[in-house]
């Protein structure tokens, strides 16, 4: 175990050090930064003053190091719009946006588990037809069309939940739902198919012959089993929410890191943009590393491979 | 195929159905996999015959006569001559919708094709070659899908400027893990099999065995997941445009209508539901279409 521990924990940083890598090339991307910055009635002076002043005139190299060396101790720079330390306002809204994802994980969740044991139960049954319906369905709809959908009948014509902000808990519902939806399908999915695989094993007729009640073969035998591939599933996905929910913090005018990244992206505040990038990579390698961890903790089979 | 010479018809009948035929008729059985092949077909011919069916210049504005609504609404300003309605200028909304389906295919389709060929080199080469050239090819698919897709597409567009061949090329440079990750594992159970031993036994080129042995063998898988990367695309091109980084005004992206709708879509409503729907059947049409590829071409796999 601690083999492999270490070996996953080495991969790890290392793709991290490359995302570093591939963030900080980015604002290169546009030519020269201290000329993005400058905005377009700028002189020479002006943009050679700013590209000393933010150390854009050093070798790139250097200027990584610089930056990497700094984003590990926490500090990202200053916001170009914001002028105020880019770490500080990124964690200020980072728990909106981890809320915002943690209740869209837990509605997808409480929707699409019991909704995938139940078709895997009865396999093209009314039940599974009707879940596959949805599956369907949910991959089809694009997210903020659904979520401009909710806010027209829940928060227009029916007046039940407000439309913007992020003050009480009845503004994450609409966005969770929309967020969460998308997920739904490829949870309930894996777990149908899961489900259906261990269902078929020998242990699980074993239960049954030896007389134990359907329902504690079904969540004690089955489900614990079953469920081990969907643990690193929504690990990921809870990751894709977080880089995606900027779609649906935009339209609901939430304040979390994903408004923050369209907002920033509108002001061409690069520093802000390149820790917000690199902030959401690295809690996705943290969340896959530690789902790895616990699916090798509860399938040992996993930890040779 | 009609069948006059009694002699032939006689010996097909004898004949069990080829693989091939056998796999047509389950197509045309698989009620899925027909809707969306008709749904699909439908949005394509009305893409490609835009210019012949649009009953109006999709850019031509006509400011009085803005926000006329769809006929089917109970309206005075409701006419046969816009059946969709028009826009907050005044364009025809039905011509717009016509035109949008061009960009939603152009771009799904390039971009699905830039990251195959990427995916599909990445996957292959890492589950034929195995070893230390699958580890990098496993360590640039996990970077890859670390980097969050909309963030780093909006941000690129944004920094480079945006125009149709910078959104196709972004997605497809960022959408090619799902290829990657696919044609990986299929690519490795083929690497053990017989044939494929009997043809490095005789000597075939690395390359020859790639493109004549395992190609083949993958390709079921490779559709099917082109149908996934292709629906995907559409729905980040349509996101990307809504945020206002993707398709440019005044070009008929659906994504794009819904955003310039935004602000009006609590009085006028269709608005948004119009284009919305559009992109809700094409997405649709192409992923009915995907699972029933899968289950067509592999029946084993069908549960």
């Amino acid at each position: 175990m601690l083999a492999y521990l270490l070996r996953r924990l080495g991969v790890a940083v290392l793709v991290a050090l490359t995302v570093s890598l591939i963030t900080f090339s980015m604002i290169y991307l546009s030519g020269d930064p201290a000329v993005a910055l400058a905005g377009e009635s700028a002189t020479e002076e002006d943009i050679e003053s700013i590209r000393r002043y933010y150390g854009y005139d050093r070798p790139i190299l250097v200027q990584y190091l610089d930056w990497l060396g700094r984003a590990l101790t926490g500090d990202f720079g200053q916001s170009h719009y914001l002028k105020a330390p880019v770490a500080e306002v990124i964690f200020e809204r980072l728990p909106t946006t981890m809320l915002l994802g943690a209740c869209a994980l837990t509605f997808a969740l409480v929707l699409s588990i019991p909704l995938g044991v139940l078709a895997a139960i009865r396999p093209n049954s009314l039940i599974d037809r009707l879940a596959l319906t949805i599956a369907v369905i949910g991959q089809a709809m694009p997210s903020f069309w659904f979520a401009l959908t909710m806010v027209l009948w829940f928060g227009i014509t029916w007046r039940l939940l407000p439309i913007t902000g992020s003050d009480s808990w009845a503004n994450f519902v609409m966005p969770s739902i929309a967020l969460g939806y998308y997920v739904t399908p490829a949870v309930m999915r894996l777990t149908r198919a899961g489900m259906l695989d261990v269902l078929a094993t020998d242990y699980i007729r074993t239960a049954r012959a030896k007389g134990l009640r359907p329902h504690t073969v079904l969540f004690k035998h089955a489900l614990r089993n079953a469920i081990i591939p969907v643990v690193s599933l929504a690990a990921v996905q809870f990751g894709f929410m977080l880089g995606g929910s900027i779609v649906i913090e935009t339209i609901f005018a939430i304040n979390g890191l994903g408004y923050l990244a369209w907002e920033s992206i509108q002001r061409a505040d690069l520093p802000m943009m390149q820790a917000i990038v690199l902030v959401l990579s690295v809690f996705y390698i943290l969340l896959t590393f530690l789902a790895d961890m616990l699916n090798a903790w509860l399938d040992p089979r996993l930890r040779t491979a | 195929m009609a069948v006059t010479d009694p002699v032939t018809g006689a010996a097909e009948a004898v004949l069990a159905p080829s693989p091939a035929a056998r796999m047509r008729g389950r197509a045309f059985g698989h009620a899925g996999f027909v809707l969306g092949a008709v749904i699909l077909i439908g949005i394509f011919a009305m893409a490609l015959l835009a210019p012949m069916v649009a009953p109006h210049d999709p850019f031509d504005q006509v400011l009085d006569r803005k926000l006329i609504p769809p006929v089917w609404f109970d309206s005075a300003k409701a006419t046969w001559e816009h059946p969709l309605g028009t826009d907050q200028l005044g364009r025809d909304y039905l011509s717009r919708l016509l035109y949008g389906a061009r960009i939603s295919l152009l771009i799904g389709f390039a971009a699905m094709l830039i990251s195959m060929v990427i995916g599909t080199a990445i996957g292959v080469a890492g589950g034929y070659f195995g070893g230390r050239v699958d580890m990098v090819c496993n360590f640039i698919i996990t970077t890859r899908l670390s980097l969050p897709v909309v963030l780093v597409a909006i941000a690129v567009v944004s920094l480079v400027g945006s125009s149709l061949s910078v959104v196709i090329w972004v997605l497809g440079l960022l959408i090619w893990d799902r290829f990657a990750v696919v044609m990986r594992a299929a690519t490795m159970q083929l690497r053990g099999r017989d044939f494929v031993t009997a043809a490095e036994a005789i000597g075939c080129s690395r390359a020859r065995i790639i493109l004549s042995e395992i190609m083949p063998n993958v390709m079921n898988s490779l559709i099917v997941v082109a149908t996934v990367e292709m629906a995907h695309a559409i729905l980040l091109e349509a996101a990307l445009s809504f945020l206002g980084l993707g398709v440019q005004p005044p070009e008929p992206s659906w994504g794009l209508m819904i955003s310039e709708a935004k602000g009006l879509m609590f009085f006028d409503g269709w608005l948004i539901a119009i284009p919305g729907a559009a992109l809700f059947l094409l997405v649709l049409s192409i992923n009915l279409l995907g699972d029933g590829l899968r289950d067509v071409t592999a029946p084993e796999n069908r549960s």
